[in-house]
């Protein structure tokens, strides 16, 4: 995109708004006034001294005139035609476009934001329509007791000679079906009230522990002090947790988040990041401590505000996620299985083999991401008992460190909201369709 | 003595409507409720038809008609599927398992009683 995109409006904008007549300035800058009415209307090119002309003669500085907000709005206009190929939008008209029609171009970048935003929320509701067990089991009852009321009420409609006691007895059941279908149907709504918003109430207890943590953006300083208070204390402290569950998973993240901050303290482990190039092994090597040590307290570190935040995602030996620490750009679905290319399950297969890897997710304006992911053995019951596997991956935007120089690896968020057709660890079809 | 059906069914206002129609109809209807046991009522009553819900407490109907598949004495019994999901997977899931026939809730009493004459007519 050329920095004098619609400089031809930003001359206009400026003329007017200093009184200045269309023909008095174009004398000024020595050309004809109807060559000027073309460069004002974005249909002729300009640059180079003919600015410099121009701008003297309306005496603003030449930046005024060829960077502004308008080159936010071809860029904008620029990735609405990217996102839509099939329109075949005129793509090398856009400046003409967006002087001619201001408006028009705006209301193009607002919907084509609104679709945006529209798309990320079906995949949100298609993630939790196709993977809540609240919504399956709830929707079974509410269809079970419709059948119920259907067949009792047609049995009353349509049996003309039934005896005085059923008849009393189907009534009675469609009145107790229709109390229970209204409670059912209330419920619904609650819940798919409480879906369509993601800082809703929560409903699981890893749904109450995670609302703790975001309140806290994951940095706990009560655990950072030399004399922490109690992982009991604080999750007794936690109005937010409600259910024994809740407060339970809470107790054990707690218990390890202190260990982690008393193995890496705060200052001691940021100085290292830096010192050894953010290398988590070389870390984990100057502390003594586990490389998944190292990816979860790189996780906890507080964050100035606006800047891109790590994220981390944990599962168990079955691949079942027990944590997840969403960031921006990089979907962590609450519910079902997710894509078998991240590279958590990739550290999975290879225990205590460190992984290193950059992901692209998305095939419309893509995002990258450096991901380290590592899978460690532990012996809970002691040395005769089942080794119990837990792998965990950190996963930093680009601004947090840089990419090295590495292949790609196109991943995806699950296969029913992946738009990746072509995957060869798909396990079942797309519900993402042209359409959408 | 009438044709014999089990209806394996938990929802109680279901069970009674289906009752009272098929009973109206000539049917002799026997009830059982849970997954876990289900099997176990049906060779015990050996009925001429099964209705089988496909979600069931403690057993999925599709585990017990697998059951009812490869067990001898209950293999040609037919059977006919209720399910809440009319999902393509869950009807394709009661072909491979052999149902005889797959209904979604919410049905009408007259397909049930129309599926029901062709499973076992007279």
């Amino acid at each position: 995109m050329s920095k004098n995109a619609l400089t031809g409006t930003r001359i206009r904008d400026q003329r007017q708004r200093l009184g200045v007549k269309q023909a008095d300035l174009a004398r000024r800058a020595g050309i004809s006034a109807s060559y000027l009415n073309l460069i004002e209307h974005n249909r002729r090119r300009i640059g180079g001294k003919l600015v410099l002309d121009i701008s003297r003669a309306l005496g603003v500085e030449p930046s005024v005139l060829t960077i502004g907000a308008e080159t936010a709005l071809l860029a904008a206009l620029q990735d609405a035609a990217v996102e839509r190929p099939r329109a075949a939008a005129e793509v090398e008209r856009i400046e003409d476009f967006a002087g001619r029609y201001p408006g028009w171009a705006a209301l193009v970048v607002a919907q084509s934001a609104r679709i945006a935003e529209l798309e990320r929320s079906v995949e949100g509701l298609t993630d939790r329509l196709t993977h809540d067990p609240f919504l399956s089991t709830a929707l079974y009852e509410v269809l079970s007791t419709v059948t119920a009321i259907r067949s009792s009420a047609a049995i009353l409609a349509d049996t003309d000679d039934i005896d005085p006691e059923w008849q009393a007895r189907f009534l009675r059941n469609i009145r107790d079906d229709a109390h229970r279908l209204g409670e059912g149907a209330e419920a619904l709504v609650r819940h798919l009230d409480q879906s369509g918003d993601a800082r809703a109430a929560p409903g699981t207890p890893q749904e109450e522990l995670e609302k703790v943590l975001e309140a806290t953006n994951y940095h706990l300083p009560d655990l950072e002090r030399a004399l922490p208070v109690s992982p009991q204390s604080l999750a007794a402290s936690r109005d937010e947790l409600t259910s024994p569950v809740a407060r339970q998973s809470a107790e054990v993240h707690f218990t390890r988040y202190a260990r982690d901050a008393a193995a890496l303290p705060l200052s001691e482990f940021t100085g290292a990041l830096t010192r050894h190039g953010f290398d988590p092994g070389r870390v984990a090597g100057d502390f003594g401590v586990s490389m998944a040590a190292v990816l979860r307290r790189w996780a906890s570190l507080p964050i100035e505000r606006g800047a891109a935040r790590p994220g981390l995602v944990v599962c168990d030996g079955s691949g079942a996620i027990t944590f997840r620490k969403p960031t921006e750009g990089f979907a962590l679905p609450r519910f079902g299985a997710v894509c078998p290319l991240w590279p958590l399950f990739q550290a999975l297969t290879r225990p205590t083999v460190p992984v290193r890897q950059v992901v692209e997710l998305g095939d419309r304006a893509p995002e990258r991401f450096l991901t380290y992911a590592v899978c460690e053995p532990s012996h809970p019951m002691g040395f005769d008992g089942p080794q119990v596997f837990e792998a965990t991956m950190l996963i930093l935007p680009e601004d947090v460190t840089g990419f090295p120089d590495i292949a790609v690896q196109p991943i995806g968020t699950g296969c029913r909201i992946c738009p990746r057709q072509t995957c060869a660890a798909r396990r079942e079809p797309s519900l993402l369709t042209e359409a959408l | 003595m009438g044709r014999r059906v089990l209806l394996i069914e938990d929802e109680p206002n279901i069970i009674e409507a289906i009752r009272f129609i098929l009973s109206r109809d000539g049917w002799n209807v026997l009830t059982h409720a849970d997954g876990n046991t289900a099997f176990q009522a049906i060779q015990n009553q050996t009925p001429d038809v099964i209705i089988l819900d496909a979600m069931l407490p403690n057993r999925s109907g599709f585990d017990i008609l697998q059951d009812i598949r490869s067990e001898a004495a209950t293999q040609d019994i037919p059977v006919m599927m209720l399910t809440a999901r009319g999902q393509q997977k869950d009807r394709d899931m009661a072909e491979r398992f052999g149902a005889n026939r797959f209904m979604t809730k919410p049905f009408s009493n007259a397909e049930v009683l129309d599926v029901m004459r062709q499973l076992a007519p007279l």
